[in-house]
């Protein structure tokens, strides 16, 4: 049976909880009713409100693709009351779920293209999505691209993934951390994200760009995909306003007239330079 | 339709009054208190205050309360039940005395709650509640109904408009199907109503602006920040105007009660400086100017634009209950005459 | 008022401040807040019995604060803010000129121990009338207070304007909007009202200057200045302390003294 109520979440069974960094978890979760798990679709982009019975909700991206069915996974960092609530959880625990919410990456409209993901920090999960879901239909795409970068080494999110996408020879992998954030060991590059990504020079005829990180890198990053010759139209970006009910009716993530939950939360650059900056 | 023309003297609304009662509805009316005016839940007509301008608070509490629970749950043994609200179990609502203005409010708020998805709890509360509006036989400096749509004997939203029309006598027009049920219901309560005409009742109300110049101002105005920063300077940041707005609607989600508990809407107010604040740190309105902008961007311009409504009805709530006087109809004005 | 007006002139053509924050005409014969900035804006100035609001509130509000030096009409109760604001260390010496009408004339006080000298010299007491007012609190058994303040809590709508008004009430993230842990329940419903109300009392009891802007902000009118009254009474009984008197004071709710009287706790 599903919630006729818009408020009232889908039980959701912690399948497995894996520790990102110290302070960054993944959980996978799976519908307790089946039923509402085979019925569930969302694509790429797309977000949800995640609750802790008790505690409350808090609001993150879908961050496993639509091509893996069965499941979806939240990455988040403990920060506040429902996060922590939400990181002491173990598998077997119920948490609910709201969702999918909001717009989409429009992948159909990508293909035959050269796609270039540019990520910071914990800003990697919404792009995940998006990557394993081209990687899953990687023949339909150009060159696929990855500039991941994280303050220092012990940052890095999905560090499995990442390892399997350096391994792999039909993406090009970049990592990066911040100068000081490395470890004797690391093979990767120094420096910020924008500054690398000049470096690694990526094809930039007929190329997508995602750009998802902290509101500096974006700033810094923006122009240097202008000088690879990227139209605003192509580069495209999550905003990340707080929410509360996700649906367009609590009135806090809007900036100007567009509501982050349902016009968003993805934006192309050309989209946000028409836009008021209340983001 | 045209709505139909009845009368009701007082002795009779007062038996209405406890008819409501005896058939198990609740009565929200203006009731004095201390030197205040607000709506509370009342008992008897003699408690309704029948001699004001306008009220505190507006009656949106009827529809939307400042708590009130979403869904409750219940922890055991890693398992969670989740329990819906039973809206069949929510009481029906007579508000009694509310302003035309206020009337009008209820599709604001409807805008607001059903305009993507329908709020069940929102709805429902709605469907169960009947408003018997008074007319206003006066206004003060603060009303501006008739510049954003309304009127002090406008129909709109009511389900029945009562005019005081002197010598303990009400014209009674019966709006809407609800207001023809109420009215079936009270039977000879309401007695024809033979040449009445409320136009001389009314108080007049000057139109001030015109909401459509307002918003195309306000399109040009984002970015204006030092005439935000000049109009918002002695804001203090509280939420009292959005909390006695009949059209504000911000809300907030909270939990309580543990493991078994339930999940809670209460409001909320786009004024405070935490509202918007995001868990990075980052506030993308970190200032008071551009809480007040949003305040009148979202009343003015985006919900005209997004939702097809107005978010102000012009009954001066905000105006009145503001502790360092920022006057609405004043920053309007402000907004209709700055050069961009 | 043309003193005022004069001086406000006199101190913005010479820019010795930044800007008068001071009162002007507001809505049906009321009194607001205004800020001028310039000479001619002086004109505007009033002060009269309609001027209530507390302007230090002002002082702590960063949208004001970064207009530059402020010169600020201060009532009584705005002085003792301000000497208050001095011993929180949130206002600096010589970073404001209060001004203090006295009778038609204007006293400019530039510095915190003018302030305290101008303060000194008047009665800051609670007056016969709030005394009576609180003794029939304290005549009253405890389970009559308690459902009068549930009565009037019960009308609370977490609006904050008690707590916004409060030129005291300055912390950038209140105890209220702290939630781990939750200490305050958020909703306005009767445990959260009685809770918030309470906290606010008591985080300003040995602070509060009885300036009564709480209780004038209250869109529906709970009588807060009842519950700072009688924290002040107390206050004063207990500690022999009293707020906003000098600018270098010990809080007496917040400094342990070997001799404090522990004889009230029971």
């Amino acid at each position: 049976m599903s919630p006729t109520d818009l408020f009232q979440p889908l039980l959701m069974k912690i399948e497995q909880v894996i520790e990102e960094t110290p302070d960054v978890r993944t959980l996978r979760l799976a519908f307790a009713d089946e039923r509402q798990g085979r019925e569930f679709t969302f694509r790429t982009g797309q977000f949800g409100e995640y609750s802790v019975f008790g505690e409350g909700e808090c609001t993150f991206c879908i961050a496993s693709p639509p091509t893996r069915n069965g499941f979806i996974e939240c990455t988040f960092r403990k920060a506040g009351r429902v996060t922590t609530a939400l990181a002491g959880l173990e598998p077997g625990e119920t948490i609910g779920f709201r969702g999918p919410y909001g717009n989409i990456f429009p992948i159909q409209d990508w293909e035959r293209k050269n796609l270039l993901f540019i990520a910071g920090g914990i800003a990697l999960p919404p792009m995940r999505s998006v990557i394993w879901n081209v990687l899953d239909l990687r023949d339909r795409y150009g060159d696929i691209t990855i500039v991941y970068g994280a303050r220092t080494v012990a940052d890095l999110v999905y560090k499995r993934e990442l390892a399997e996408w350096a391994a792999r020879p039909d993406i090009k992998l970049v990592t990066t951390v911040d100068p000081g954030g490395e470890t004797p060991d690391w093979k990767g590059e120094i420096g910020f994200v924008p500054a690398v990504l000049d470096k690694a020079a990526p094809a930039s005829r007929d190329t997508i760009a995602v750009v998802c990180g902290p509101p500096v890198m974006i700033k810094f990053t923006f122009p240097v995909l202008a000088r690879l010759g990227l139209a605003p139209k192509s580069i495209f970006t999550t905003l990340e306003n707080r929410m509360k009910c996700g649906v367009g009716k609590c009135g806090r993530c809007n900036t100007g007239k567009y509501f982050v939950c349902k016009d968003g939360p993805v934006f192309t650059l050309a989209q946000l330079q028409g836009m008021p900056q209340e983001y | 339709m045209e709505s139909e023309k009845r009368s009701i003297e007082r002795g009779a609304l007062s038996r209405l009054v406890e008819q409501w009662l005896s058939q198990g509805k609740r009565v929200l009316a203006p009731m004095h208190s201390g030197d205040k005016v607000d709506f509370a839940w009342v008992t008897s007509l003699d408690d309704v205050s029948l001699d004001h301008v306008q009220t505190v608070q507006s009656p949106k509490t009827a529809v939307f309360p400042r708590v009130e629970e979403l869904f409750s749950f219940r922890s055991a043994d890693g398992r969670v039940e989740v329990r819906e609200r039973d809206l069949g179990a929510l009481p029906e609502i007579v508000v009694l005395g509310l302003r035309p203005c206020d009337a009008a409010a209820m599709a604001a708020l409807g805008a607001i709650f059903n305009w993507d998805a329908p709020d069940r709890l929102f709805s429902a509360r709605l469907a169960r509640t009947t408003l018997v509006t008074i007319a206003c036989s006066r206004a003060d400096e603060h009303c501006f109904c008739t510049s954003v749509g309304g009127g002090p004997g406008a129909v709109a939203g009511s389900d029945i408009l009562l005019t005081d029309m002197g010598q303990g006598a009400y014209l009674a027009e019966i709006v809407s199907a609800k207001g023809r049920e109420a009215a079936r219901a009270a039977g000879p309560l309401f007695a024809p109503a033979p040449g009445m005409d409320k136009e001389s009742r009314l108080a007049t109300v000057a139109k001030a602006f015109s909401p459509d110049a307002i918003a195309a101002a306000l399109e040009r105005m984002f970015d204006a920040g030092g005439f935000w920063e000049e109009q918002s300077r002695r804001c203090v940041g509280c939420g009292a105007c959005a909390y006695v707005c009949p059209t504000c609607a911000c809300f907030d989600i909270q939990d309580e009660g543990g493991i078994s508990g339930q999940r809670l809407r209460c409001w909320d107010s786009c004024g405070f400086g935490l509202f918007t604040l995001h868990t990075s740190g980052h506030n993308p309105r970190w200032l008071q100017s551009q809480r007040w902008r949003q305040r009148l961007m979202h009343k003015f311009a985006y919900m005209p634009e997004r939702q097809q409504a107005l978010g102000c009805v012009g009954c001066g709530r905000c105006s009145r209950a503001c502790p360092v006087d920022m006057n609405i109809l004043e920053h309007l004005r402000a907004v209709a005459e700055a050069k961009p | 008022m043309n003193a005022l007006r004069e001086k406000a002139r006199e101190l913005l053509a010479a820019k010795t401040v930044q800007v008068v924050i001071g009162y002007g005409r507001g809505s049906g014969g009321s009194a607001r807040a205004v800020f001028m900035r310039a000479p001619a804006q002086a004109a505007e100035l009033i002060f009269d019995a309609t001027c209530l609001q507390n302007l230090a509130v002002y002082l702590m509000k960063p949208e004001v604060r970064k207009l530059g030096k402020a010169a600020l009409v201060a009532t009584p109760a705005a002085l003792r803010t301000i000497l208050q604001l001095a011993a929180e260390n949130q206002v600096a010496d010589n970073s404001l000129l209060a001004l203090a009408p006295v009778g038609e004339d204007i006293m400019p006080l530039a510095t915190f121990a003018a302030i305290e000298a101008h303060v000194a010299a008047a009665d800051h007491d609670l007056s016969a009338a709030e005394g009576a007012e609180l003794g029939k609190f304290a005549a009253m058994g405890l389970e009559e207070r308690r459902r009068f303040w549930e009565e009037q809590f019960s009308r609370c709508l977490k609006c904050y304007a008690c707590r916004a008004a409060c030129p005291l009430c300055y912390c950038t993230r209140c105890t209220v909007e702290c939630n781990q842990p939750q200490w305050i329940p958020v909703p306005a419903h009767d445990l959260g009202n009685l809770e918030w109300n309470v906290m606010r009392a008591m985080h300003l009891a040995g602070r509060c200057v009885n300036c009564g802007d709480c209780s004038r902000a209250c869109p529906v009118g709970i009588p807060l200045y009842l519950l700072n009254q009688k924290l002040i009474s107390d206050v004063s009984s207990v500690f022999q302390a009293r707020s906003g008197m000098a600018a270098r004071s010990d809080n007496a709710m917040s400094t342990f003294k070997p001799n404090d009287p522990e004889d009230f706790i029971r």
